[in-house]
């Protein structure tokens, strides 16, 4: 059902994870593993360490000290191959709006040195599969948000990445578009793509397989939803995430 | 307060308001509820007299918003979406410019804002632009209240701000309602909902219900199931499996559980549960649940559709 691909064992290995600037320790002995087809959820408050923590999974930190993986490299010594076998999308800064989405295509398949010939086969497949075929030549700035965002989500697996970083994937759109938007990262990870969610809204963690929340440079909760909800007796993720914030003061 | 009567407004052949009508009354605590580019801003811009509208009326406190705009800008106050404090200024030189410019003083309001404003007070000295998301926040509403306003018209504040300090805003603005203030708030987050007196939901330039939160969920016709299952993979098959049952009207994923709704009689629990059992799918949870906002705005948008 699965397809396979070469790696095989966790895609994320996180082992006492330590980052340092100057005398801040921004990233504090962080350690958990995300395996393969996985959806992650990272969560956690403005200055809880979260981004510093993406940017060394991203191999684009270099890690003070502690043990990193990801989809078999090493983050020290192959950030750049760790690089090339993720993607990224962030809904505000993924696509360039002044190029048509054709365009954004050629853009991505080019940074990542994909043939022309594959290139262009995709682009007309996946054009396709998101019946966005009548707007191949139209601006990505006059889509709508639902668009742009299933738009951006399959540039960032255009190379086929073992990982994908999203960030606050699905905020702002209506619920109807936002529940079509899960399904297409569902389908992406019972594919076999590991899925790494950060965002702030909780209701969005409720959606991921496990969720790790940050707190002050170190990994404070992680745990299915259901498990977190019930151990902290809680009815939802924002309220798991206020009495962890709460215990805190 | 506020009247609004079949107002319209397009950018370009854009048509951002489809005829709005609605009425929030003094005192009020009212939500517009819907996604980005559903027309919410718009509606909030005609109200504070940024913006013209093209068709229709619009009064606060009965004075009309195209005539009598100079007298609404001293009784409005207003925060946009967007954090649009001077950055290079500090936070109380902030605080006394909004004052001023209304011809008042710190001094005399300084009760509606006390609680607010005292939570930043410490950091007076410092430039509003080094502010974190929610300092930002509290001090926009304390400038947005120093001129001690009857409405008070607010354009998602709650958006990119953490959970902490989304539940604050909602508990300050309830306090700001006890004061008598009318407060008009627009937030994507259809949880927030519940937290209003009543809501708008906004969709495509049109409403499609206004109403108390608990009014509106009850309006929800249909039949609805709630599905627990345990992996996301095994979340995902379920969705298909499900909507090939006889007599579903729509499956959707919510966080853990999957919303099944229908409105057939022959549609139950058990049949739900079996169908998945019957596919190789154990453990699962089936039971009849009553609907949230998100269930109600998605079927009032399929109506909509229709």
């Amino acid at each position: 059902m699965k397809e396979n691909r070469e790696h095989t064992g966790p895609i994320i290995q996180v082992k006492d994870l330590v980052k340092k600037f100057g005398s801040f320790t921004a990233v504090d002995h962080i350690s958990f593993e995300v395996n393969k087809g996985e959806i992650f959820g990272f969560l956690g408050a403005n200055g809880a360490g979260k981004t510093t923590a993406i940017r060394m999974l991203c191999g684009l930190l270099e890690p003070t000290s502690g043990a990193l993986r990801v989809a078999g490299f090493d983050g020290y010594r192959q950030r750049e191959a760790i690089k090339r076998n993720i993607g990224y999308m962030s809904q505000k800064f993924s696509l360039y709006e002044d190029l048509t989405v054709y365009e954004n295509f050629r853009l991505y398949a080019g940074i990542y040195g994909i043939p022309r010939k594959e290139r262009i086969r995709k682009t007309d497949e996946l054009l396709e599969k998101l019946k966005l075929e009548e707007s191949r030549n139209k601006l990505v700035g006059g889509l709508p948000l639902g668009w742009k965002q299933k738009l951006a989500f399959s540039l960032a697996l255009f190379h086929q990445p073992a990982v994908v970083f999203l960030d606050e994937p699905s905020g702002g759109v209506d619920p109807l578009t936002r529940r079509t938007f899960w399904d297409l990262i569902y389908e992406v990870a019972h594919q076999g793509v590991t899925i790494f969610v950060t965002t702030h809204y909780m209701d969005e963690a409720e959606y991921c397989d496990r969720v790790a929340i940050m707190s002050e440079g170190k990994i404070v909760a992680l745990d299915t939803p259901a498990a977190l909800k019930d151990q902290y007796k809680a009815e939802s993720m924002d309220g798991v995430f206020l009495k962890i914030a709460r215990n805190k003061e | 307060m506020i009247k609004v009567g079949n107002l319209e407004k397009s950018y370009g052949d854009q048509k951002a308001l489809k005829g709005i009508s609605l009425e929030v009354e003094k005192g009020e605590l009212f939500g517009l509820i819907g996604p980005d580019g559903a027309g919410k801003t718009t509606l909030m811009r005609i109200l504070v007299t940024l913006l013209l509208p093209d068709k229709g009326t619009a009064t606060m406190d009965g004075l009309d918003v195209v005539a009598d705009f100079r007298k609404i800008r001293t009784m409005v106050g207003y925060m946009p979406g967007k954090f649009s404090l001077y950055a290079d200024l500090t936070v109380e030189e902030n605080l006394k410019f909004f004052a001023t410019v209304f011809g008042g003083t710190v001094e005399a309001n300084y009760h509606l804002i006390k609680d607010i404003y005292g939570q930043i007070e410490p950091f007076k000295n410092r430039p509003a632009g080094k502010l974190s998301g929610g300092m930002k926040q509290k001090l926009a509403l304390s400038c947005a209240l120093i001129h001690a306003p009857k409405v008070l018209i607010l354009d998602e504040p709650t958006t990119g701000v953490d959970a902490v300090s989304r539940k604050e805003f909602w508990e300050m603005l309830n306090n700001l309602r006890l004061l008598g203030i009318t407060i008009m708030v627009s937030t994507p987050y259809m949880d927030e909902a519940k937290l209003c007196d009543r809501v708008a939901l906004f969709q495509n330039g049109k409403i499609l219900s206004v109403d108390s939160p608990k009014n509106i969920i009850s309006g929800y016709r249909s039949k609805l199931f709630g599905v627990k299952v345990g992996t996301t993979a095994q979340r995902f098959e379920c969705v298909g499996l499900l909507k090939q049952i006889e007599g579903v009207d729509s499956v959707f994923s919510f966080g853990e559980s999957i919303h099944v709704s229908s409105g057939k009689a022959s549609v139950n629990d058990k049949i739900l549960m079996e169908y998945l059992n019957s596919h190789g799918h154990q453990g699962i949870l089936v039971e009849q649940i009553s609907a949230g906002i998100e269930d109600v705005f998605m079927e009032l948008m399929r109506n909509e559709g229709k």
